[in-house]
């Protein structure tokens, strides 16, 4: 039961503040400070949260935001990767492009929406424009210096042993970089997780997923809705950062032994 | 050579060898420092390398050393004269010419037998003879229980020690090496140096390693060339005939550290002097 134990001491943290925020939650709920029709206690959002799971809202709006997610996300990253090795290929691409995605970087995924809905009309395909050009820049700008840090040494080496031009990007430049282009795509997972809220919150043309469940029950005023999508949207966050980037980024680090050892 | 004070030195005929494997022709460097002001790395250095002979490059830190063996290696080019191997110029590096560096550059995303085989596999060596060479070469070098681990999981001595399978498992002409052992420890520096004499008595290959250690320069040898303060140039070459397996207590080799010793000094204390004058 050693597999149970270490995840079990991984996890007892994150536990302990949930509980402790609840208490909190649940303190300042029983003073009365905030009017209990905006402010529900953590009870009225369980309930919410176990009614609208029984009756498939929250698992049909999970299916539709995270398709939309999962494809916009392959876009950016397929997108952002091609970009990200033109930049560091051409040092012409690296002060124009480089640059401008730098900037693009900077502005926030909401700021894409008016010029979305002109082009592509109020829908789908603004909510996946939204995601897609959100995530892109971090990924391009990732996936640069990722490559760009691989070790001289290794090109080095690789070069002395027989790998030139595109050979030796394959088998050394690329698998050196792999490490820091996955903290790379952990951080467009974040952006473009941000672009499909922002874009579903204000999108109404399209199918009901996270962001629309959190809109329609705002304008019912229905507070532990509200609340319990929240939490369904951070868990989800947290699940995928910790089951699939974290624990490719350790097994790769291991492999490396990048990894510090375990503080016992 | 031309210096009164090369003493019992060995004087080399002007005349070179005759059909040298590597060779360096009036070859100078001079590139642009991070400060943009140009430095003088090397300067007119003429030198023949036999097919087969291990020639050390010794010289004081700075002397431009490690730029001839980039210029070997077809890592970097020079500003003047010209690189030749077997007579034609040398045009970018190659897997006829492996690279021992300082530090053991292993590919961290690959067991050591698939480091082994890297190069092997580039020029199409199929894949069951791969195995095998790499498993022969790992062998010689002490490595055989370690084929599947990862190189972190090594020691410092092992890495280097596999980067030495990985460079001689594609059999090389030349073997070029960048000060590989100066950051090992005293112990494990002597069992290495020990393991690439017994490598290059079995194998016959070119080898060239750079420096700055005399005891290692006489110890592994057939020549010694002695480079001077920057811009470097050759001072003095010394030929070691002492027989192999070499010992280093070979009273020999103590003969010929202390006479390189010297000329060392004298190199180190121009660079030293020059350092505290500017």
């Amino acid at each position: 039961m050693s597999r149970a134990r270490s995840v079990l001491r991984e996890l007892w943290p994150l536990a302990a503040l949930i509980v402790l925020l609840i208490a909190l939650w649940q303190l300042v709920y029983v003073t009365g400070f905030y009017n209990p029709a905006v402010f529900p206690s953590p009870a009225q959002v369980w309930d919410s949260l176990t009614q609208h799971v029984h009756d498939g809202t929250i698992q049909s709006a999970v299916a539709h935001s995270m398709a939309r997610l999962l494809i916009g996300f392959c876009v950016s990253v397929v997108l952002g990767t091609l970009v990200g090795i033109a930049i560091v290929a051409s040092s012409v691409v690296q002060r124009s492009v480089g640059r401008l995605m730098i900037g693009l970087q900077s502005l926030p995924s909401v700021a894409w929406l008016p010029l979305a809905y002109l082009l592509l009309g109020i829908g789908e395909s603004a909510v996946m424009f939204v995601i897609i050009v959100g995530a892109l820049p971090s990924v391009a700008l990732a996936t640069a210096a990722a490559l760009g840090q691989v070790p001289p040494l290794l090109q080095r080496a690789g070069r002395t042993l027989g790998a030139r031009g595109w050979g030796l990007y394959r088998t050394v430049v690329f698998p050196a970089a792999i490490p820091n282009y996955v903290n790379g795509l952990q951080q467009g997972w974040a952006f473009a997780w941000r672009g499909l809220m922002t874009g579903e919150i204000i999108t109404y043309g399209a199918a009901l997923g996270l962001g629309q469940l959190l809109t329609t029950a705002q304008q019912r005023l229905d507070a532990p809705e509200v609340i319990a999508v929240m939490v369904v949207v951070v868990a989800i966050g947290m699940i995928v950062d910790l089951a699939v980037f974290g624990a490719l980024d350790r097994r790769i680090r291991a492999r490396r032994g990048l990894l510090l050892p375990a503080v016992a | 050579m031309r210096r009164a004070n090369a003493g019992r030195l060995v004087v080399l005929p002007e005349v070179g060898i005759e059909r040298p494997k590597l060779s360096l022709r009036g070859v100078g460097k001079i590139y642009r420092n991070a400060r943009g002001e140009k430095v003088h790395a090397v300067d007119d250095v003429t030198l023949d390398v036999a097919p087969g002979e291990f020639v050390c490059l010794l010289g004081p830190s700075g002397c431009g050393k490690s730029t001839l063996l980039n210029m070997f290696a077809g890592l970097d080019r020079p500003t003047a004269g010209e690189v030749l191997i077997d007579g034609r110029p040398v045009r970018g590096p190659g897997p006829d010419r492996t690279v021992l560096f300082q530090e053991p550059a292993l590919f961290p995303w690959m067991s050591v037998v698939r480091n082994v085989e890297f190069a092997m596999k580039l020029i199409g060596v199929p894949r069951s003879e791969r195995r095998d060479r790499a498993m022969f070469w790992l062998g010689k070098v002490q490595l055989g229980r370690f084929a599947d681990a990862q190189p972190h999981e090594l020691s410092g001595g092992m890495r280097q020690r596999a980067a030495l399978a990985r460079a001689l498992a594609c059999d090389p002409e030349v073997l070029l090496a960048d000060e590989p052992f100066a950051a090992l420890d005293a112990q494990t520096r002597e069992i290495l140096q020990d393991e690439l004499q017994n490598v290059f008595q079995e194998t016959g290959k070119t080898v060239v390693f750079v420096t700055h250690n005399v005891r290692e320069a006489a110890f592994l040898a057939d020549r010694v060339v002695l480079m001077s303060a920057p811009p470097g140039t050759v001072v003095v070459e010394r030929h070691v005939t002492a027989p192999r397996p070499r010992h280093y207590e070979d009273p020999a080799l103590s003969h010929v550290v202390r006479e390189i010793h010297e000329h060392l000094i004298k190199e180190v204390e121009k660079v030293v002097a020059s350092e505290i004058g500017s």
